[in-house]
């Protein structure tokens, strides 16, 4: 059998799952004892262009409250045409049209490579994809001008049967009419004004006054005339809405001296909620708002519109001293429990040099799948180019994007699903494989991710149930099974289910499997998921502790130790990495607020909830490649040690790309050596870092910040507060090194930190 | 004496006065209520006789008047006449009056001259209606009035004909036996006066209206009133009267003063109906030929008498002079104020006046008495029957009668001073007092008269009812005032009244405020609070701030004072004019209104010459003129920042209703055009006003009509329940820097709502959206609001339809007056700190509540219009007309007005358009140079005759460029001691346009009847207060008016009769509250050509002049003629049944009546003189009034005519209201009660 890698490695690739065991602990107990639950980190939509979609309903097992798919892990009898659930050990006849099955002509989803197969299913009529684009006119000229331009851009990438509609806002909220001719139209809200749904839609004209409601027909047709006015097809409104977003113009009312312009978010996609509430629930729908600063006034009010005021920082929160900031993130909860609720999902495209409130607006995204993206401008590329990678398209010329995702997850009665933590809110469905103790988002086993892309990856947490005194036998498996409903961009609905399945294993005899089992960057990512999430609510240093402690428990239930010598410590190759994750965890800006402002940290956490694995872990370990004369590229530790002056250095850290040149080579650059002829080599020196960071820039979303600099450079502070400080004013004499170089900072290093880690896991009295 | 006995009969009335605010009015009703309860009975009778009209009411009248009211009228009067007889002694202090007999004189002449003129022609249909008329009228009328009169004669051939009038409005046949006792009393008097009197009347129906006041009055204070009256006609009427005995005698007097009117009368008239008539009036025939005859018999009478002789002369006077020799008499009468004083006596004639014939005979109190009391005795006497009291009373008025009371009356006076009694006279009916100044010698011998003329006319004059023409004829009054106004009238002298506000006048300002922007009730104010209670006069002004003036007179300067402002006085702030006095060589001036001391500023320093005048007296418009602008500094704006252009932001209803009456379409097509034309100051420059649009139904739609938009944009606001400002720039624009834009927009909002079914409209938000504009914008300015429907969608200030005709009449009546929601008061407040005025045109087709809608306009400064059944092809030339007036018209905003007066009196309510936050600063968001503001001004103190009352209305607004600034009013007004100066120096208009605001905000809080009887009240109680303390002693039966007042009772009863006060069956509640808010912040010509719209017949068009009008009443119409009637709001064209081909070709290029089509709104354009000079009329009376006047072509006959009969105020109308014979009697009756 192949090894681990290569077995987590195919499971990813086949059905997008890692867990963080693949060895199972079969009992309760046990399970408690690995510190790191049974959990998984799944990508619903993983780009598989090897899985043809099928064009038929699934197969459901007849229980009611399982029905879950057939699937390759199922006993079948062919000639009794009939198949045994394996989770509720139903057993069902085939449906008519399995007439013909055989062992020799089986359909598809019993073959085991398709574990992970996909249905196209005629659920009513298709709808289209709807965009809604909510601008904000506070920005200044350049900036919007910036924006329009990138709107109309965006127009010709959407799919031509698209709705597309347009809400711009500054002091007041505009939705503007689309389908009327000559006199451009527009609905006004007050800024300031919070509004019922049932008022908003009557304003806009969307409900018929009540006498008329009361006969079903006439109340339909007002209805979709109505929405018409506001969400119209692309092809149809092109040159009228490109027309619209040209005229657009600054909100026009005055700033004072000293304030802050009027901006009405939180009213603006109040209206926008109501409009797709009103007309098309349940129906895939972007909400997409573009922001230039705060929300000034009116419910969601972030900051007040007195500039001397300045926007709440960490220090006011920490201090209860951020007067809007509980309002605000209620009232955009709220919202965004809504939009999900139906299935739209909202993108927060936020463009300012100070903040723009993300930290109370964050769950707009988080919870309905939208994207949050922060820029400095929307006049960067950083902007509009991630604002074109939105509407990318993959190998099947298909948008990347899904939408109304409903993910229901059905598990051996062994195991219980305890939450999942991603962009997605609770279903609240209930079953009896819910678990009591909820991780993340828990109490249920279906959850609504309304928008999703290819990368969309969600953690989801299990608990072992079975006791310790049930023994599973041997070579049982436990199995889960992952099914995905879903909008396809082409309006098709779909259904995707994985069915994956992992041997128990007896924790006591066994623990040699299981600890190779374990997927350390899996579990790094999943444990740091649960830190992020419970960052959310609790404080910061109560979040390091806990994670502190679930690193030094498992040390101790996996190290080969003398007790109370540290430096007899000694962990296997497959958890060899997980503390050096946990170290650079502890430092990210996912857990670390200092340096950072909540809106950045919201947008971090945002990502890093979201991305799959590869991705995340890029995001807690940023990977340095290092480029000399001495040798091809190579990656090298992520240390103040790999500083060296005639090095370029290539950070990733996901949110930057960062190209260092070290103190001489910045020199030669400076002296021009690059054009000069004889110095070819050193030109091509230069090129080879900037084409791999292109590379990159090309595929990632959001597009990273890209940072060029060199030794002593202001930028350099970028890579400088990332890798690891070995070397440090403190100790900088102790080393006595010439090579690397010093950061400054109290910041412990990671071998403080190992050694620290290693006596506490020894000690006896832990 | 006389005040002493005032005092008590005021007492009782005193609190009502004060009272009269409102709790006043309760008490009051109580006594009024049911006497005119009768009358309104009879008038639905009316109607049903409609085309009769005339003849019927009356018919009707006297069994149901006789019935109801009668009796209780009847009492009262019997009362009267013993109360009469006291009064009588108090007579002699009236001695005062004999300069009032002067003028009196002239003036009866003046009328007596018109009255004739206009009845002559007419006569014959009117006649008919009316019981003289009817005479001449025989003709027609006479088989209506047979039955009429039947029943009067019955009654009496004894009460006179004056009787026979009176009682015959209403009152008649009750009066009779009510008035019976009274009579008794009186009929001594009356007897005497009927004969004369009758004679009068008779022969000149017009007399008889004139004579038939001024009469009564004679009778009773005849020296006063008859002198004015008398004094000019006397002279030259008697010559023409010469013929008729004695009273050549009297006419002689008149004559002097109206000898020429007199001539063609009596040519004209003598001659053919009347010399006929007059003989057989003569014959007691009264009974049987009613009018004809009774008159006759009163003529005879007369004859006998001297009076009588004089009447009949009168009469045959007044008849041409109505038509040709009316103006000549009218002079006279002016010259009287002057000349007459010893024809004064005579004037007691102002009976006269009106008759000018008539008043001469009667100038000898004897005339006028004679023919009320003629009727009064005859009636005694011959059917004893209680109409001779009641007649008596009425009779009074009828004056004819009058001349034989006036005998007694004059007897009285007499023996105590002759003077004294023409004066008395004067303030009654000028006959009475031609009578006496003229009389004096031969009235001793009238006196005789009285007695023997009594004798013969009783009979006849007994029988007739009060003639129409024997009462003062508002026309007549005007005519006078218009022959004797020939020069400017100057400012300069201080208590001097103006001209009469339908006669055209050129105005020099010498030091105080012209006419056109103030008028006062009194230019002799009380100087004590008592003497003020006392008369109930009330004093108040009129004041028109922004008025425009004609072309010839100069605006007021603008003053600019530099950056200090405007110097001031130190306590009172008083702005700097020509009342303060500088003293200390000019260092100081003291001000005229507080007395306090303030320094000069050296700037403004200047030496002073001999006279303690400043040197540059007349270089400053501040020192030397009565109006005059001071530009505002900043610490007179708001915020203390100057004012910012003003902006117009035009809100169009755009509901289905709006669409299909084609309104939207005619408002986005006219504004195309309008925009070029908003207000400026300086032609060659264009407006700085900037504007903005609103469509609305449901919901508002704003529109960004922004310069740099290719396409006008349109913002949808439907959060209707707090309204707001969906955008700033863009909104309000500049036209010319927009125009394409907004061209573009006007084009398509018709088309965009073509197809709209919205049916539902909102209206506070909509008016919260325009003040949201401003407010945003910084700026004051106009909103127009085009609305047509109930605000029933849901929205702050929705209304419910609440129109209930049940509670008519009922004390809740005054409900349906106030805003149903309390949400348009507030906004109303809000506007008007914002400087938001508003203007509101309606378009309803049903109930819209004006009340309620009407709330925000009224208290911001703005009008109201309203189009009801708006169609699109006959109303759209009206409405365009007034939109673009209002659109154009001269305006300020923001504006404050404050009164300043000397001290001793305080300006201490206001009335108009407005809002108030306090108790002295009137806050107009708005100030056009339509509104005016009429103030009332009590006493604090006392003020001193030298001094006079000072007083200053200072207007701080924003013009219409943006520039602040300080229109100044000044005015001056005399002050007197003696209560026969006040009522010397009244003006009746304006104290109508006071009593019709007073009453119109009344019913807003007390119920319409209620109203109604205060007014009756206190007008009686200003007349009684003449009566008893500055008209010579007379006898009670006598109605007595003073000459400046002598049309309060007709103009007060049209007050009464309004729609507002006393509804019609057809006229709805939005009707009433919109002419409730209408009259509101009218200024005098206005409200007077409402309450009493000018008629005129289109007989023969003159280039340069307009025809003489005539008198509000169906008697006037002739059948073959074509009348146009002007009620400020209302263009009438009345064509007779039998009207001359020719004109109808001349102005209709058809010859056939029947193919007349009355939904013609306008003229044929024809191209002939006559048709031309008629359409140049129309066009003249448009210009002249703030408001189109549609055009209405009534057929007589036609469906249409009831609308155009509701405008014939000096008869009976439909919806119950007296005519003015009815309230006349009415009137007196009341007069009588307080002094008994």
């Amino acid at each position: 059998m192949a090894t681990y890698q290569e077995f987590i490695q195919q499971n990813e690739d086949r059905d997008g799952v890692r867990f963080s065991w693949n060895l199972w602990p079969s009992s309760r107990l046990e399970a408690t004892r690995l510190v790191v639950p049974v959990s998984c980190l799944f990508t619903p939509l993983k780009e598989r262009p090897d899985l043809p979609p099928i064009q038929y309903e699934p197969v459901l097992c007849s229980r009611a409250n399982c029905k879950a798919v057939l699937n390759p892990l199922c006993q079948v009898d062919f000639r009794a045409k009939i198949w045994a659930c394996n989770f509720c050990f139903q057993r069902n006849p085939f449906p008519p049209s399995y007439a013909g099955i055989s062992e020799m002509n089986q359909p598809a989803e019993l073959m085991p490579q398709f574990s992970t197969i996909e249905y196209i299913v005629q659920r009513g009529p298709p709808t289209p994809l709807i965009f809604l684009y909510v601008v904000d006119t506070c920005l200044e000229e350049e900036d919007l001008q910036a924006l329009k331009e990138s709107l109309q851009m965006s127009l010709s990438l959407l799919p031509p049967n698209a709705l597309v509609g347009l809400i711009t806002f500054g002091r007041m909220v505009q939705v503007h009419e689309l389908s009327c001719e000559g006199i451009a139209k527009s609905y006004v809200f007050r800024g300031t004004k919070e509004l019922t749904p049932k008022q908003i839609q009557e304003m806009l004209g969307l409900t018929k006054p009540s006498p008329s409601g009361q006969q079903g027909r006439p109340m339909a047709a007002p209805n979709t005339t109505a929405s018409c006015r506001f969400l119209q097809p692309v092809h149809r409104v092109d040159m009228n809405l490109t027309d619209l977003l040209g005229e657009l113009q600054r909100d026009p009312w005055p700033v004072p001296q000293g304030k802050r312009p009027l901006r009405s978010t939180g009213v603006a996609l109040s209206v926008a909620v109501s409009l797709l509430e009103g007309t098309f629930p349940n129906t895939g729908a972007r909400v997409m708002l573009f922001i230039g600063g705060p929300p000034t006034q009116g419910p969601g009010m972030v900051v007040g519109d007195e500039l001397k005021t300045p926007i709440r920082s960490w220090h006011d929160i920490q201090k209860d001293n951020a007067r809007h900031l509980k309002k605000a993130t209620k009232y955009y909860e709220a919202m965004a429990n809504r939009s999900a609720v139906n299935g739209h999902s909202i993108d927060i495209y936020a463009c300012a040099l100070d903040q723009t409130g993300l930290l109370e607006m964050k769950c707009l995204s988080n919870l309905t799948g939208g994207h949050i993206v922060m820029g400095d401008s929307f006049n960067t590329s950083l902007f509009k180019q991630t604002f074109q990678r939105v509407f990318s398209k993959d190998y099947n010329s298909d948008f990347r994007m899904a939408f109304g995702g409903v993910l229901e997850v059905k598990t051996s009665r062994e195991l219980k699903v305890c939450g999942a933590i991603g962009p997605c809110v609770t279903l609240n469905s209930k079953s009896p494989s819910v678990s009591e103790n909820e991780m993340g988002v828990g109490g249920t086993t279906q959850w609504k991710v309304c928008s999703l892309n290819p990368s969309t990856t969600l953690g989801m947490y299990f608990e072992v149930v079975n006791q310790h005194n049930a023994p599973i036998p041997q070579g049982g498996r436990g199995a889960i099974q992952f099914i995905t409903q879903y909008q396809h961009s082409n309006t098709q609905r779909r259904i995707r289910v994985s069915t994956v399945a992992r041997n128990w294993a007896d924790a006591q005899t066994q623990i040699q499997h299981i600890e190779s089992s374990f997927d350390q960057e899996a579990a790094a990512v999943l444990m740091a998921r649960l830190g992020v999430f419970r960052a959310e609510s609790e404080e910061g240093p109560d979040v390091l502790r806990w994670l502190d402690r679930q690193l030094i428990r498992l040390c101790q239930k996996f190290g080969q130790f003398n007790k109370d010598d540290p430096t007899s410590f000694r962990l296997s190759e497959t958890l060899s990495l997980y503390p050096q994750f946990m170290f650079h965890l502890r430092r990210s800006p996912f857990l670390q607020v200092f340096n950072n402002s909540p809106d950045e940290s919201s947008y971090y956490r945002h990502h890093f909830v979201r991305q799959d694995l590869t991705q995340s872990l890029i995001m807690i370990q940023p990977i340095l490649y290092s480029y000399s004369f001495y040798g091809p590229p190579e990656p090298v530790l992520l240390d103040s040690s790999s500083i060296l002056p005639d090095r370029i250095l290539l950070m990733d850290t996901f949110f930057q790309l960062v190209i260092y040149h070290g103190e001489t080579i910045a020199q030669w650059q400076k002296a021009s050596y690059q054009e000069m002829a004889e110095y070819e080599n050193f030109k091509q020196l230069l090129q080879a870092p900037l084409d791999d960071a292109q590379e990159i820039l090309q595929t990632r979303f959001p597009m990273p910040r890209y940072i060029n600099t060199e030794h002593g450079g202001s930028q350099a502070r970028f890579l400088l507060s990332k890798v690891n400080p070995s070397q440090t004013h403190n100790n900088l004499y102790a080393m006595g090194q010439e090579t690397g170089a010093p950061i400054l900072t109290d910041d412990v290093s990671l071998q403080v930190f190992m050694d620290h880690l290693k006596k506490l896991a020894v000690s006896s009295s832990a | 004496m006389n005040v002493n006995q005032h005092t008590p009969v005021a007492s009782p009335y005193g609190q009502p006065h004060p009272g009269y605010a409102q709790p006043g009015y309760a008490p009051l009703d109580g006594g009024y209520p049911t006497p005119y309860a009768p009358y309104n009975g009879p008038a639905p009778a009316y109607q049903p006789g409609a085309p009769p009209q005339g003849y019927s009411p009356f018919p009707s009248f006297p069994s149901k008047a006789v019935p109801a009211s009668p009796v209780s009228d009847l009492s009262s009067p019997l009362d009267l006449g013993p109360a009469r007889v006291p009064p009588s002694s108090s007579a002699p202090p009236v001695s005062a009056p004999q300069a009032y007999n002067q003028y009196t004189q002239s003036h009866g002449d003046m009328q007596n001259g018109p009255p004739l003129m206009t009845q002559a022609p007419p006569r014959p249909p009117v006649s008919q209606p009316f019981s003289h008329g009817a005479v001449n009228m025989s003709g027609p009328p006479q088989s209506s009035h047979p039955p009429q009169y039947g029943a009067p004669p019955t009654m009496q051939q004894v009460t006179n004909q004056m009787t026979g009038m009176h009682i015959s409005s209403g009152p008649p046949t009750p009066a009779g036996p009510g008035y019976a006792p009274p009579h008794t009393s009186q009929l001594p008097v009356g007897t005497a006066y009927s004969a004369p009197a009758p004679p009068t009347y008779t022969h000149a129906p017009p007399p008889p209206t004139s004579s038939a006041l001024t009469q009564p009055p004679p009778a009773s204070g005849p020296p006063a009133a008859s002198q004015q009256y008398y004094g000019g006609p006397p002279p030259p009427s008697q010559p023409p009267f010469s013929s008729s005995g004695s009273l050549p005698t009297s006419q002689h007097q008149f004559t002097s003063s109206a000898p020429p009117p007199a001539p063609p009368s009596q040519q004209t008239f003598p001659p053919t109906s009347y010399s006929g008539p007059l003989p057989p009036n003569q014959a007691p025939a009264p009974p049987v030929s009613q009018q004809q005859q009774p008159y006759s018999a009163s003529q005879p009478p007369f004859s006998s008498a001297p009076p009588p002789v004089s009447q009949p002369a009168y009469m045959c006077g007044p008849p041409p002079p109505t038509q040709g020799s009316f103006p000549p008499r009218a002079p006279p009468p002016s010259s009287y104020a002057g000349s007459f004083p010893p024809p004064a006596p005579p004037t007691t004639s102002v009976p006269s006046s009106q008759y000018p014939g008539p008043v001469p005979p009667q100038m000898q109190p004897p005339p006028s008495q004679l023919s009320p009391y003629h009727t009064g005795h005859p009636p005694p006497p011959p059917s004893t029957q209680m109409p001779p009291t009641s007649m008596a009373q009425s009779n009074h008025l009828p004056p004819r009668p009058q001349a034989p009371p006036g005998p007694l009356q004059q007897p009285p006076p007499r023996p105590g001073m002759q003077g004294g009694y023409s004066p008395q006279q004067n303030g009654a009916f000028g006959q009475m007092r031609a009578p006496q100044p003229g009389y004096t010698g031969p009235y001793p011998g009238q006196q005789n008269y009285g007695a023997p003329a009594p004798a013969p006319a009783p009979a006849p004059h007994v029988q007739k009812r009060l003639d129409p023409d024997a009462i003062p004829s508002p026309i007549q009054v005007i005519e006078d005032d218009k022959a004797k106004t020939t020069e400017p009238f100057t400012t300069g002298v201080r208590g001097q009244a103006p001209p009469l506000v339908t006669t055209n006048f050129q105005v020099k300002d010498q030091g105080n405020a012209s006419p056109r922007f103030m008028r006062c009730t009194a230019y002799n104010m009380p100087c004590t609070a008592d003497m003020a209670k006392q008369s109930q006069v009330p004093l108040a002004a009129v004041i028109k701030p922004l008025a425009t003036l004609p072309p010839d007179e100069s605006p007021p300067y603008l003053v600019d004072h530099g950056e200090r402002g405007p110097i001031r006085c130190n306590r009172c702030k008083a702005y700097m004019c020509p009342y303060m006095q500088f003293i200390e060589g000019g260092r100081r001036f003291q001000c005229g209104f507080c007395s306090c001391v303030t320094e000069v500023p050296a700037f403004y320093f200047q030496h002073l010459d001999h006279t303690g005048k400043r040197v540059d007296c007349y270089d400053r418009p501040e020192l030397s003129l009565g109006s005059y602008e001071f530009l505002a500094t900043v610490d007179y704006c708001k915020n203390n920042k100057l004012p910012q252009p003003p902006a117009f932001i035009f809100l169009i209803d755009v509901s289905y209703n709006a669409v299909k009456s084609g309104m939207v379409s005619i408002v986005c097509q006219e504004l195309k055009t309008l925009l070029d034309l908003l207000p400026r100051e300086n032609p060659e420059m264009d407006s700085v006003v900037q504007v903005g649009f609103v469509t609305y139904n449901k919901v508002l739609h704003f529109y960004n009509v922004k310069s740099s938009l290719a396409q006008p944009q349109m913002l949808v606001v439907s959060d209707v329940s707090d309204m707001f400002l969906p955008l700033l720039d863009g909104f309000l624009v500049n036209v010319n820097e927009s125009r394409l834009v907004i061209e573009s927009l006007l084009d398509q909002i018709p088309q965009m709502f073509a197809d709209t079914r919205e049916t539902e409209t909102v209206f506070g938000p909509v008016i919260q959206a325009g003040l949201e504009a401003m407010k945003a914008a910084d700026c004051a300015g106009k909103l127009f609001v085009f609305h047509t429907s109930l605000p029933i969608a849901e929205a702050p200030g929705k209304l419910k339809n609440r129109e209930d005709r049940k509670l008519i009449g009922t004390d809740k009546e005054k409900s349906l007056f106030q805003p149903q929601v309390s949400f348009y008061n507030s906004l109303a407040k809000e506007c008007v700190a914002q400087g938001c005025c508003v203007d509101l045109f309606l378009f309803p087709n049903q109930y819209v509540d004006v009340a309620t809608l009407g709330v925000v306009p009224v208290s911001t400064g703005g009008s109201v219009y309203k189009y009801t059944y708006f169609q699109a092809g006959s109303d759209r030339e009206c409405f365009l007309n007034d939109l673009r007036r209002d659109v154009q018209k001269p305006v300020g905003f923001d504006a404050v007005m404050r009164v300043r007066t000397s001290t001793g009196i305080r300006a201490t309510d206001f009335f108009g358009s407005f809002f108030m936050s306090n108790t002295t600063d009137v806050e107009l968001a708005g100030l056009d140079c339509d509104k005016a503001i009429t103030v009332e001004f009590k006493h604090d103190d006392k003020l001193s005759e030298e001094t006079g009352a000072l007083m200053q209305c200072a207007v701080l607004y924003t013009s219409c460029s943006g520039q602040r600034r300080l229109r100044i009013h000044n005015m001056a007004v005399n002050c007197c001691s003696q209560l026969a100066d006040l009522y010397r120096n009244c003006e009746t208009d304006t104290i109508i346009n006071f009593f019709s605001k007073y009453a119109f905000r009344g019913v807003l809080n007390n119920p319409t009847k209620a109203v109604r009887e205060t007014l009756i009240n206190q007008c009686a109680q200003i007349l009684a207060c003449y009566r008893k303390n500055c008209a010579s002693p007379s006898s009670a039966g006598q109605l007595i008016l003073p000459e400046c007042m002598k049309l309060l009772p007709v103009y007060l009863n049209c007050v009464l009769k309004s729609d507002v006060l006393l509804p019609g069956g057809d006229v709805s509640l939005d009707d009433r509250a919109y002419l409730r808010q209408l009259i509101s912040c009218m200024d005098v010509a206005e409200s007077h050509v409402f309450f009493y719209p000018r008629l005129l017949p289109l007989i023969k068009l003159e280039s340069d002049v307009l025809p003489v009008a005539v008198r509000d009443s169906e008697e006037r119409l002739s059948k073959g003629g074509v009348y146009l009637l002007e009620t400020g709001l209302h263009l009438f064209l009345w064509v007779g049944a039998s009207v001359q081909q020719e004109l109808l070709v001349n102005i209709f290029g058809t010859p056939s009546f029947s193919q007349l089509d009355p939904s013609m709104t306008s003229l044929p354009v024809l191209d002939n003189p006559f048709s031309i000079r008629l359409r140049e009329i129309i066009s003249s009376f448009r210009a002249q009034r703030s408001r189109y006047m549609k055009l209405m072509v009534v057929k007589q006959e036609d469906k249409t005519e009831l609308i155009f009969r509701h405008f014939l105020v000096e008869d009976k109308s439909a919806s119950g209201g007296a005519s003015y014979v009815d309230f006349l009697c009415h009137m007196h009756k009341e007069i009588r009660q307080l002094l008994s």
